[in-house]
């Protein structure tokens, strides 16, 4: 699906912090038009990853090619091409929403002829048009949110780094971000970091995800979909002994999580649901419930980042 | 860019109510010692008027008032220039900075110039003081050139060794006490006179900011007093860039 150009290549990064390994060896790219999330328990390197990209911080071994440039060799030029959201965002407290993004503009190289539009565009894509006076020190931590993103894509970028971007909003500007960030995924390529996982499945194309400053997982979010067994969750008032649901065609084996209640996992592409509503007419069951079940991001998640021996936190699942 | 960066600096300044005190209180204290050393003068013209050779009203009452004006801008530019850096260190906004197409020269000389901005402002409003003797009767143009030059380069100096120091911390107050403590070792690095050791006495003479800057007071115009302060400030400006550098490379 993505022969298009590569934005982003990273190669082999590493980032030490005196004897601590942050990032260790990762290495992937980002195609034009495609919105990447990174995901990974508290600590993991993403924030370090994305400060390396972003030109913040230098890696201690590994590359960053920006859109073909070496962000060591070209560190300006690459830049330039980058729009950077930090996990707090970058803001002035003490100047009003338009200086500041005036000032990001310039300092992003925007000609002094085309700051009025690229500030008139950026307020709007972000929700900010009656802001524009207000001081940034005043506005709520929404708000805030959003001018630290207005801030990130004023100067049209090609790559937008976005590190927890919807962190503090309340659910109508979250969906009002992720629409946003669906959108910039259209022309730019968006690499955004986060620990809520619907989140990467609602904006997303593709998914990785770091632990202990490794790439555990790289892979199309449609594909980890598509080859992630799916399960078949049963409730039967009068159900029959366990063997007979686990003869059904297609069915592996079968768990009961409680009295009445079976969880048939199935094996790949098969969907024994027909069978089963008929068998469980002529047999008189009392089906109650039958939903099909996607084994989620959360469960690859948990599964790559938990089998480990260090205490870290788990994600939170809710959005 | 660098313009960028001076005025975003500059601006920020004056929207906090710091920037006002302090012009508002150098003003004040430079008027009253001012109007002393005018009514000095004063009170002397009689005496002076009968001598051969006598001291005029610039050596009178520009000197002193320069010399004042060094001595309570050691004690300012610290808390103008403590938090250059070390405030967006603290904010989180040096990463707009360090991710935006600038060089850490641009970045550091911005900064620099944006609070140098200010201080000619200072500078400024200090100069007109004997420039309202004008009125009044003649002035000796050539020396308060030559002390305005002075103040200027001792107050460049501050600000660069200011901006270093706060280049090395996020906490704006250390990095303010770090540069007085600095700027007042080296100004009374030539009381060390007088301890014996000929070739220490001399050394600690030409690295004091205040020998060179007495020498611009009395009108001797030394290329060799100018040079000091401006390698004095690059010395500075350099470690800062370099520090920053450093920074991004191991944090």
């Amino acid at each position: 699906m993505h022969t298009s150009e590569v934005l982003v290549r990273v190669e082999g990064l590493e980032r030490r912090y005196g004897e601590a390994l942050a990032v260790a060896g990762v290495s992937f790219e980002v195609h034009r038009g495609e919105v990447l999330g990174l995901l990974g328990p508290n600590g993991a390197g993403k924030s370090t990853t994305m400060q390396i990209i972003a030109g913040a911080l230098a890696p201690s071994a590994g590359q960053v090619h920006i859109d073909g440039l070496d962000i060591l060799d070209h560190p300006i030029a690459a830049k330039g091409r980058i729009g950077y959201l930090p996990e707090q965002p970058p803001l002035y407290r003490e100047l009003t929403v338009d200086e500041y993004l005036r000032y990001c503009a310039r300092l992003h190289r925007v000609p002094r002829g085309e700051v009025a539009p690229a500030l008139a565009r950026a307020r709007q894509r972000c929700g900010l048009e009656a802001m524009g006076h207000r001081l940034i020190g005043n506005l709520s931590k929404g708000y805030q949110q959003r001018v630290g993103i207005a801030q990130a894509i004023i100067h049209n970028p090609a790559v937008v780094i976005l590190d927890e971007p919807t962190v503090g909003l309340d659910p109508i500007q979250i969906r009002e971000i992720r629409q946003l960030i669906r959108e910039l995924g259209g022309e730019h390529s968006v690499i955004l970091s986060t620990h809520i996982l619907p989140e990467v499945q609602a904006v997303c194309d593709r998914v990785q995800i770091i632990h202990r400053g490794r790439l555990v997982l790289n892979e199309d979010l449609k594909a980890l979909e598509a080859r992630s067994e799916a399960e078949l969750l049963v409730r039967l008032t009068a159900p029959p002994a366990i063997e007979v649901l686990g003869g059904l065609p297609g069915v592996a084996r079968v768990e009961t999580p409680a009295a009445g209640v079976f969880l048939l996992h199935l094996t790949a592409g098969a969907n024994p649901a027909p069978q089963l509503v008929r068998d469980a007419v002529a047999g008189d069951w009392g089906l109650v419930e039958l939903s099909p079940r996607r084994r989620t991001l959360e469960e690859v998640f948990v599964q790559l980042t938990a089998g480990d021996d260090t205490g870290h936190d788990t994600p939170e699942a809710a959005a | 860019m660098i313009l960028t960066i001076a005025g975003r600096e500059l601006r920020s300044l004056f929207l906090s109510p710091l920037a006002w005190s302090v012009l508002a209180v150098v003003q004040l204290i430079l008027a009253y010692v001012f109007l002393i050393q005018v009514e000095l003068f004063l009170q002397w013209q009689p005496r002076l008027a009968a001598m051969e050779g006598a001291p005029g009203a610039t050596d009178i009452i520009v000197a002193p008032l320069f010399r004042t004006a060094a001595i309570v801008l050691l004690l300012v530019v610290p808390l103008l220039t403590m938090r250059l850096v070390s405030e967006e260190r603290r904010g989180r906004t040096l990463a707009l900075l360090l991710s935006a197409p600038v060089s850490m020269t641009q970045i550091v000389l911005g900064k620099y110039l944006g609070v140098m901005g200010f201080l000619a402002v200072l500078l400024g409003l200090t100069i007109l003081m004997p420039l309202s003797l004008v009125a009044g009767g003649g002035l000796d143009w050539g020396l308060l050139a030559s002390g305005a030059v002075g103040l200027a380069l001792v107050v460049a100096a501050f600000a660069a060794a200011g901006l270093f120091l706060s280049t090395l911390t996020d906490q704006p107050t250390v990095a303010g006490v770090s540069t007085f403590g600095l700027l007042l070792l080296l100004w009374i690095l030539d009381w060390a006179g007088g301890t014996g050791n000929e070739a220490a006495t001399e050394a600690f003479t030409y690295l004091s900011l205040l020998t060179h800057y007495d020498a611009l007071l009395k009108g001797v115009f030394d290329s060799q007093d100018v040079l000091y302060y401006v390698l004095f400030s690059v010395t500075f400006l350099v470690l800062g860039i370099r520090r920053l550098d450093a920074e991004r490379l191991q944090e």
